[in-house]
C-alpha cells in the first residue's frame, strides 16, 4: 500500500504542478485552472503551479478586504474556506498523507539515513496558533496606511514558498537576485531548518507548523474517510505506534487530529485486523489477516 | 449539553459540515470570489517567496 501511496503522491505533485512551459515563458501559469485551489500546500507562485494555494489565497483576500469593500466588492474568502471545508469533511488530513507536495518532500528527506528523533507532542498545538494568527487574524488586523495587510504566513514562515517559488523564480528571472534581502535569507534559514529537521524527525512541518494541516485536522471527528479501531480485536500490543509517520498512537487515540490516513498502521502495524478503513460509516477496506498470519508464522 | 454531545459524534456530522461547506463555497461563488482568486494567483507574490 505504501508503494501505491507514494505513486499517488507523485501524481498529485505532477497534477498540481503541471505547467511545464515555464522554462520557455519565464513566467508563472496564468490560465483558468488557477481558480481551483490545490488540496495540499503548494505555492501558487511556483513556476509550474497550475492551481492556487488555499492558504496563500485566504491571506491575500483578507489582507485586501478593506480595499475590496471600499470598492463595493464583498469578499469574505467563503469560496476558499468552503472549498477547504468540502475537502476536510470528506478526507480530513488524508490529503496531507496522499496529495501534499511538501508532505512528500519531507517523507523523502526522512529516508536519508541518520539517527532519528521524535517530536514533543506539545509542539503539535503550535500549528493551530499559526493558522489563527498568521492566516486569519494578522492579515486582517495589521494594516498599513493604505489599509493593506501582509500575508504573514507566506511572507515570514512558509518554507514551501521558498522552495517551490523563491529559488525557481530567482533562476528564471535573474534580475530578482538584485532585490533579495534579509527577508529572503531568513526564509532560506527556515527552509534549511525544516530540511534538517525532516531528515532526523518525521514530517516536522506537518506536525508543528502547517496551517492547512491544522485546518483539515479540525475535521478529525467529522470526516467521511477515516480509520477506525475495533477495540474487541485490539490486543494493545502497540505495534501501530512506531510505524506512524505522524507520531500518532492509534490504539490510544483513533480520532487523533494528526492522523493522515496513510494506512501504515493498518497494513504494517496491526497484525490482528483491529484497524479498518471506513467511508461514510461503511467499512471499505480491512487488511487480509490470514495473509499477515502466514507472513508472521515461521 | 447532554442532548447536543451525541449528535456531534454521529455519522451525520460529516454530512452536516459538508453541506455547510458547500453553502459557503456557493456563497463565495455568487460574491465573485473566484475571479479575485484568479487575479491573485496570476501574479507572482513577491512577499510570499521572500522577495520584496
Amino acid at each position: 500500500m505504501e508503494f501505491y501511496r507514494k505513486w499517488f503522491q507523485f501524481l498529485a505533485v505532477l497534477i498540481t504542478n503541471s505547467y511545464w512551459a515555464f522554462p520557455f515563458t519565464k513566467a508563472i501559469y496564468q490560465g483558468p485552472f488557477k481558480v481551483v485551489c490545490a488540496p495540499g500546500l503548494n505555492c501558487y507562485s511556483c513556476p509550474a503551479a497550475a492551481m492556487a494555494c488555499p492558504i496563500g489565497s485566504i491571506q491575500q483576500m483578507l489582507l485586501s478586504v478593506r480595499l475590496s469593500w471600499s470598492n463595493g466588492q464583498t469578499y469574505l474568502a467563503l469560496y476558499l474556506v468552503g472549498g477547504m471545508g468540502i475537502l476536510g469533511s470528506i478526507f480530513g488530513r488524508m490529503i496531507c498523507g496522499w496529495a501534499c507536495p511538501f508532505g512528500l518532500f519531507q517523507e523523502l528527506l526522512h529516508k536519508i539515513p541518520s539517527q532519528k528523533f521524535g517530536i514533543p507532542r506539545v509542539l503539535r498545538f503550535l500549528k493551530y496558533a499559526i493558522l489563527a494568527l498568521t492566516v486569519f487574524i494578522l492579515p486582517l488586523v495589521v494594516v498599513n496606511e493604505m489599509g493593506l495587510g501582509s500575508p504573514w504566513f507566506c511572507k515570514y514562515i512558509c518554507p514551501a514558498g521558498t522552495l517551490e517559488a523563491g529559488f525557481p523564480m530567482l533562476l528564471l528571472q535573474p534580475g530578482l537576485q538584485d532585490i533579495i534581502g534579509t527577508l529572503f535569507y531568513s526564509k532560506v534559514m527556515i527552509l534549511i531548518g525544516f530540511v534538517i529537521w525532516s531528515i532526523i524527525a518525521s514530517r516536522p512541518f506537518c506536525r508543528t507548523t502547517c496551517p492547512l494541516g491544522a485546518f483539515y485536522g479540525l475535521f478529525k471527528n467529522a470526516k467521511m474517510v477515516k480509520l477506525v479501531l475495533d477495540e474487541t480485536k485490539c490486543t494493545k500490543c502497540n505495534e501501530c505506534h512506531p510505524v506512524c509517520p505522524m507520531g500518532v498512537k492509534f490504539n490510544e487515540s483513533p480520532n487523533d487530529s494528526d492522523c493522515i490516513t496513510c494506512l501504515r498502521c493498518m497494513h504494517e502495524g496491526c497484525q490482528f485486523g483491529a484497524i479498518s478503513l471506513q467511508l461514510g460509516g461503511i467499512q471499505v477496506h480491512s487488511p487480509d489477516i490470514r495473509k499477515k498470519q502466514q507472513e508472521v508464522a515461521p | 449539553m447532554k442532548r447536543i454531545a451525541p449528535y456531534f459524534k454521529s455519522e451525520k456530522l460529516p454530512l452536516i459540515l459538508l453541506t455547510i461547506s458547500l453553502i459557503l463555497f456557493s456563497i463565495g461563488i455568487t460574491l465573485d470570489e473566484p475571479s479575485r482568486v484568479l487575479e491573485q494567483a496570476w501574479q507572482i507574490c513577491f512577499s510570499c517567496i521572500g522577495i520584496g
